[in-house]
């Protein structure tokens, strides 16, 4: 800590824990003790206070703690000469104002419960978007478990001009960085200058406007500390723990653009804490001795045109920028961009053109590594407002290329398309949906660089199991339904040879530790009728996955001797568990939520938990956010079992794996499904019939009760009565 | 008469002899002068009076004088002398222990009245240390537990000690591969006593080993356990501001000087010395207060625990009464100079002796009874009062005082490093790794007429610290290096290194730490443990770049102390005088074999500049053994090096 720092940073913590008490004795006086306070959507409380403090602020009255709390570990002012040590102190202070910050942004729902949108987007009228709530959390949390996102910039203040924002923000974009923005530096804001300019703001392009206050920026670190908590199984109140997880595992640092307040240091200090160092624009003092982070602490006037790069060495993040040849920015923070309405350029597919992507096997002298053909107008060739039939075609050879390959590949189509700033792609195979915006064809994008991008990212990614690659694009309408009719009947092939193995008939199954990084503890093995519980990796996935990367995270695992065919467990996976655990589970079984199930990371679609009393089990995905009969919200089911534990009675799952044939087949199978949100039922609609007449209850689905139906088991059991559920009828299930 | 200028760098010397001299009072520098020539036989380490047969002597110039009447050889001698030595200092820190333990017991009791746990914090990590079951038990039961062990410890016959599990694994390991774990604290000394009797143990090498036994029963045993109940009375200390040297005595109010070791009065001292009842009656005596100061160690103590101003070191002692402001110096046991009576005999001071283990002729004696402190505390506070009327016109306060920051524990520093939420020493690791620290050297000690008074310390820790060594510091040698002006943070930007200074203003601590009395360089050793602990730096004290001094030693305790660092793996290097130079077999042990067998070793070298440059040597060499004397280069990390992380 630099002095100047350590002062600064004390004094505006201070400040701010003045400025929540006051806000909160004015509170108290309107509401009264008794009045609900907190996050929107979320079962962490006021996370930081939950987290580091574990403690539980649910009503206004609860925050009189905290207030004590922060006056508590208030250290006193640095003095002038013969001070005291101050590093320790500072560090304190830095945390008070995180705490601070949380009863300030709590209060303020409290006083206009729309002063934030509560989505993921901003609204017409209001850029703030506020705390993530936690279906954010997790749907953005899985992707810095498994890398898409290495890590985020908390931003605070605001750049020089709009240009220099923007400039900066699709830096840290292109690096795959969140951008957290918060604060104002003489009446500009970050997030305001990148809106002047038509950036599109919010969390699907990762530039997420938290709020306009220097209290907002506490948001970054409740996001930090619940992705310890949910994905990393860290116990609230655990502070250590957090904090250090924070360090190891949550690449982020704090951008200062701006003259540094005296707030803005206190929140500096919090960061610190953290182990996410500060980059400063002004020349503030520099803290550069390590020890608290990982590298420096505080690094300062670094010109803009650097900032990104020394942000991403300080805080020791290595982050691989693809070289990809398209005119446009191009990174996964630009898959969640929309076009839209007066926007678009080129429109393909989604129903008002025909459109299809198809990746097929050729012989290595049919294929000219790199060559992109286009037939048929291309984007220079049409008017603004033009819609084109569309057929992407690619066709792979290699050595080591096999069949399998090739939907692994294909469905990379959808991410590397959306990548490209100002494309926009939704849906695969025959159902796809392609649109070009007008600032990337006025940039130069054309249809080529479709077949581009996706040449040199597949080779990048997947180069390891094929050898060339080319593209045919085909926006002639016969052209196009010619391909659209081959590439069908080989998606039926397809299917059919996956829907033909089974786990009997399979030795090999394959591991994945992806999500080690954040739960280190967490095993998922893979068979081909127990997908992964993310449900991003089917087996195919797996073994290709080992194909490419034979060192990385997914491994073959040879399941050995069978233990117990019933409930699924073999000799060969139990010793790949407890060594890829590092000796914390040394079993466990595939088909039961009973006994010893897999163990679950804070990534799964799904958590299913017995329900004792209707003698059956429910399961609800995380995109759901209300109650259930088990009396825990999807991300509390999360928090307690998630975490890479094996806890018997829960299990995390993907949505396809409820209809696939081993679910939970040990305890009775898909028959003693009793309860699902009414979304997921609806989601997997088809296939759940498809299943439930095989087992030859063809009205399963209408049994299912959802929420409907009723939250708690007293409600459904009713119901399940009245319907004639299959469950009531089982062997006891415990 | 002695020279003030020539005999210490503190202007306070120069001042007061000279008015020593004129008053007709005699100084230890005086008595120093008339012991020249010091008997060389007894300086080399080589005049046995183990028995009525002697004295003998061994001719260190190779005569005919190479065995005593029994036989021994210079070697044996010199052998038997040293550890003995290390018997002395061990019996008076594990006696001083032993005292702590015994008002700890009483207190936990509720038999001492005016004591009370201060800190449960240190008292729950001493019961976990001890085996004590927590459960549901009272901090009083915990306590009570807590003191039993303790105690029991001193007299302990079997087994080993319960800290040495504290030391690093590996460190343990070699000490029981050695046969020097300590079984109790007592018996390795009484074992020195036993084997230095004549015809006993006569293989210079097997003698030291005993020594080496004792002194880690002193280290990890009896010092370690007095401080840590000294924390749990007391409280740990956290830093404070305090000041130092002679100009803290006030002309206007009655000046009270503690001195010794032990902070169990002095503690009480310091809550009476406030009440109402003595201030008043200091007020109609005609003082403006009452002025509380120390003096040797347990002026460390209460420095570190309330900030209450140093008067001085062990050699500022008799001049601190010279000036004629002291109403009473009060003392208990250790480094406390029989002279002192006489001294005070031509003064108004009273010099007030408060334990039955230390009496000296001439001194009014108040006993200090743990069972009756608290008025034992008020008869001592009330007999200074009394006396100020007394005093005369002749009196020269110097002006000399300083600023300094004490009070580094090790828990201390460990917040001090991460805060509450992540309290560790891994900033200290990683800038000792990175090489903004170099190393850590521990300067320790006392003061010896035999060099400039202050100038072994303050010169070596200069010279360290310039060279980007954090130096922690305890005892007299604190003092003396606070009088310079070392242990304010602003040190660190004029006197330390440009890698030691960046540090020091990150944390905004001194380049110098205080870590307390002599008894706690048990603190240094926990804290060198922690470092261990948290990683990156070896796995054994002894493979840490670190090194240790007293380059002012004098008492046995220092001997003690030295040993139970070499014992630990530290380098370690005394100035003045060495006792075993007479034997050039036992020295060459000490100095270089003791490095193969136990991984640290003795040194000595009366040039305190050229001491620390063998200090920063030393560091350099287990730097480069650890790796760590080249720039690392900045490591990356990627989502795969991220899963190969291991859990916290």
């Amino acid at each position: 800590m630099s002095k100047i720092i350590a002062s600064a940073g004390i004094r505006g913590a201070h400040k701010i824990v003045e400025r929540a008490e006051k806000k909160w004795k004015e509170a108290m006086d309107k509401w009264g003790a008794n009045e609900p306070v907190g996050f929107p959507n979320t079962a962490y409380f006021l996370p930081v206070i939950y987290g580091i403090l574990g403690y539980k602020v649910e009503k206004l009255g609860d925050i009189e703690w905290v207030v004590n709390k922060c006056k508590d570990i208030l250290p006193p002012f640095v003095k002038e000469n013969v001070h005291l040590p101050y590093l320790g102190p500072a560090l304190d202070a830095g945390m008070a104002t995180f705490f601070a910050e949380e009863v300030i942004e709590a209060i303020k729902y409290l006083e206009d419960p729309n002063c934030y949108t509560k989505q993921e987007d901003p609204t017409e009228d209001n850029l703030w978007l506020g705390a993530a709530d936690d279906v954010i959390l997790r749907k953005r949390g899985v992707e810095f478990v498994d890398g898409t996102a290495p890590g985020f910039a908390a931003i605070l203040g605001a750049a020089p001009t709009n240009e220099i924002a923007v400039k900066i923000a699709e830096e840290l974009q292109l690096k795959n960085l969140y951008v957290f923005m918060a604060a104002e530096h003489e009446g500009k804001r970050f997030s305001e200058q990148l809106q002047e300019e038509g950036v599109q703001i919010g969390w699907p392009t990762r530039l997420v406007s938290f709020g306009s206050d220097i209290s907002a920026a506490v948001f970054a670190a409740g996001f930090a500390i619940r992705a310890a908590m949910s994905f990393g199984g860290v116990e609230p109140g655990d502070f250590r723990k957090l904090l250090i997880y924070n360090k190891d595992r949550i690449f982020a640092f704090a951008l200062t653009l701006g003259y540094v307040t005296d707030e803005w240091y206190a929140n500096g200090l919090g960061c610190v804490n953290f182990g996410f160092p500060v980059i400063a624009d002004t020349p503030i003092p520099e803290i550069l001795p390590t020890g608290v982070c990982t590298y420096e602490h505080v690094v300062s006037n670094v010109p803009h045109d650097q900032i990104v790069q020394k942000a991403v060495e300080v805080r020791g993040l290595k982050v691989t920028v693809a070289e990809v040849p398209v005119p446009v920015a191009y990174g996964p923070a630009f898959e969640g961009e929309r076009v839209r309405g007066a926007d678009i350029y080129l429109e393909c597919g989604g129903g008002r053109t025909p459109m299809v992507e198809w990746l097929t096997t050729k012989e290595m002298d049919e294929v000219e590594d790199g060559k992109v053909e286009v037939i048929g107008p291309d984007i220079t060739d049409v008017q603004p407002k033009s819609k084109l039939p569309l057929a992407i075609c690619l066709e792979a050879a290699g050595r080591k290329f096999e069949k399998d390959f090739e939907p692994i590949l294909e469905r990379q189509i959808h991410h590397l398309v959306n990548y490209a700033q100002g494309v926009m792609h939704i849906g695969q195979r025959d159902i796809a949906w392609l649109r070009v915006g007008k600032g990337a064809v006025e940039k130069g994008f054309k249809l080529e660089h479709l077949g581009k991008l996706l040449y040199a990212k597949l080779h990048q990614d997947f180069g390891t199991v094929f050898d060339k690659i080319q593209a045919r694009i085909y926006t002639e309408e016969d052209k196009v339904k010619e391909m659209e009719e081959k590439a069908r009947k080989a998606y039926a092939e397809r299917d059919a040879r996956i829907e033909g193995m089974t786990d009997e008939t399979t030795d090999t199954y394959y591991s994945c530790t992806l999500c080690q990084s954040f739960a280190p503890s967490h095993v998922c093995i893979v068979s081909p009728e127990r997908t992964g519980l993310c449900g991003a990796y089917n087996w195919m996935d797996c073994k290709a996955s080992y194909e490419i990367n034979p060192t990385g995270p997914n491994q073959p695992v040879e399941k050995g001797e069978c233990l117990d065919p019933k409930l699924g467990m073999w000799k060969g996976c139990n010793a790949f568990v407890e060594k890829a655990s590092r000796g914390k589970i040394d079993h466990y079984y595939f088909y039961s939520i009973v006994n010893d199930p897999m163990t679950t990371c804070g990534c799964c679609e799904c958590i299913a938990a017995i329900l004792p009393m209707c003698n059956g089990v429910m399961t609800v995905s995380r995109d759901y956010m209300g109650e259930t009969p088990c009396g825990m919200k999807f991300t509390t089911l999360a928090g307690t079992v998630g975490g890479g534990l094996s806890t018997p009675g829960f299990v995390g799952h993907s949505k396809y794996n409820i209809c696939q044939r081993k679910f939970i087949l040990g305890d009775g199978g898909l028959k003693r499904m009793v309860w699902m949100p009414k979304i997921l039922k609806e989601e997997i609609a088809d296939r759940l019939k498809a299943r439930s007449e095989e087992i030859g209850i063809p009205n399963l689905l209408d049994m299912i009760a959802d929420e409907t139906v009723g939250i708690s088991e007293e409600e459904i059991l009713p119901f399940l009565e009245e319907k004639g559920h299959p469950a009531l009828t089982m062997d006891p299930l415990m | 008469m002695a020279d003030g200028k020539l005999v210490s760098i503190d202007k306070t010397v120069e001042v007061l002899l000279d008015k020593m001299e004129k008053d007709g009072v005699e100084s230890c520098w005086d008595r120093h002068l008339q012991q020249e020539p010091r008997c060389q036989y007894g300086d080399l380490g080589l005049c046995c009076r183990h028995c009525g047969q002697g004295p003998c002597q061994i001719d260190p110039f190779g005569g005919e004088q190479q065995k005593g009447v029994c036989g021994a050889t210079a070697e044996t001698i010199a052998a038997r002398h040293f550890i003995r030595m290390i018997a002395g200092g061990a019996a008076a820190h594990s006696d001083h222990g032993r005292g702590v333990a015994e008002v700890f017991l009483a207190a936990a009791k509720g038999e001492a009245k005016g004591y009370e746990i201060k800190d449960e914090q240190k008292l729950l990590t001493m019961a976990m240390d001890f085996g004590v079951e927590i459960g549901d038990k009272s901090i009083e039961e915990i306590a009570v537990e807590v003191g039993e062990i303790a105690l029991a410890q001193f007299g302990q016959q079997e087994g080993e000690l319960k800290y040495i599990k504290k030391a690093p694994l590996k460190r343990q390991e070699l000490w029981h591969k050695l046969g020097v774990t300590p079984r109790g604290v007592d018996r390795e000394i009484v074992e020195i006593m036993h084997r230095t009797h004549i015809g006993v143990d006569n293989d210079y090498k097997n003698l030291l080993l005993q020594g080496t036994r004792a002194a880690i029963g002193d280290g990890w045993g009896g010092s370690m356990i007095a401080t840590d109940l000294q924390d749990a009375l007391f409280g740990t200390p956290y830093p404070v501001l305090g000041r130092v040297n002679l100009g803290v005595l006030k002309e206007d109010e009655v000046n009270i000087i503690i001195h010794g070791h032990e902070p169990l009065l002095s503690e009480l001292i310091v809550v009476v010395s406030q009440e109402k009842e003595m201030l008043d009656l200091a007020t109609s005596k005609g003082a403006q207060g009452i002025n509380l100061v120390g003096m040797c160690c347990t002026g460390n103590e209460i420095l570190m625990r309330h900030g209450i101003p140093v008067a001085g070191d062990f050699l500022q002692q008799e001049i601190a009464i010279a000036t004629g402001a002291a109403e009473a110096v009060v003392v208990d046991i250790q480094c406390i100079m029989p002279s002192l009576p006489s001294v005070a005999d031509c003064y108004h001071t009273k010099v007030i002796s408060t334990s039955p283990k230390a009496k000296f002729p001439g001194a009014t004696h108040i006993e200090f009874d743990e069972h009756n402190a608290l008025n034992s505390a008020k008869e001592i506070v009330k007999t200074a009062i009394n006396n100020f009327p007394n005093r005369s016109r002749n009196v020269n306060i110097p002006k000399e005082s300083v600023d300094l920051i004490a009070g580094f524990s090790y828990e201390t520093i460990n917040y001090l490093l991460g805060g509450m939420f992540r309290a560790s020493c891994r900033p200290l690791n990683d800038n000792i790794i990175n090489g903004r620290i170099r190393g850590i050297a521990g300067v320790v000690g006392c003061n010896s007429v035999r060099t400039r008074h202050g100038e072994g310390h303050v010169e070596m820790v200069k010279e360290l610290i310039k060279n980007d060594v954090i130096v922690l510091q305890t005892g007299c040698s604190a003092i003396d290096c606070a009088k310079a002006g070392l242990m304010v943070p602003e040190a660190a930007g004029k006197y330390a290194g440009s890698g030691l200074a960046e540090v020091c203003e990150t944390v905004g601590i001194p380049p110098v730490l205080h870590m307390g009395s002599c008894v706690d360089n048990a603190r240094i050793l926990i804290a060198a443990t922690a470092v261990i602990k948290e990683g990156g730096l070896g796995d054994d004290i002894s493979e840490m770049p670190v090194a240790g001094a007293a380059p002012e030693w004098m008492s046995e305790k220092a001997i003690s102390i030295g040993h139970y660092f070499v014992a630990s793996g530290v380098y370690t290097v005394f100035g003045a005088n060495f006792p075993t130079l007479g034997s050039k077999k036992l020295t060459k042990h000490l100095f270089e074999e003791l490095e193969e067998q136990i991984g640290g070793m003795w040194g000595f070298e009366p040039d305190p500049v050229k001491a620390a440059q063998l200090m920063i040597k030393h560091i350099d060499k287990k730097r480069k053994a650890l790796g760590i004397d080249k720039t690392r280069e900045r490591v990356l990390y990627d989502m795969a090096m991220r899963r190969e992380l291991e859990a916290v």
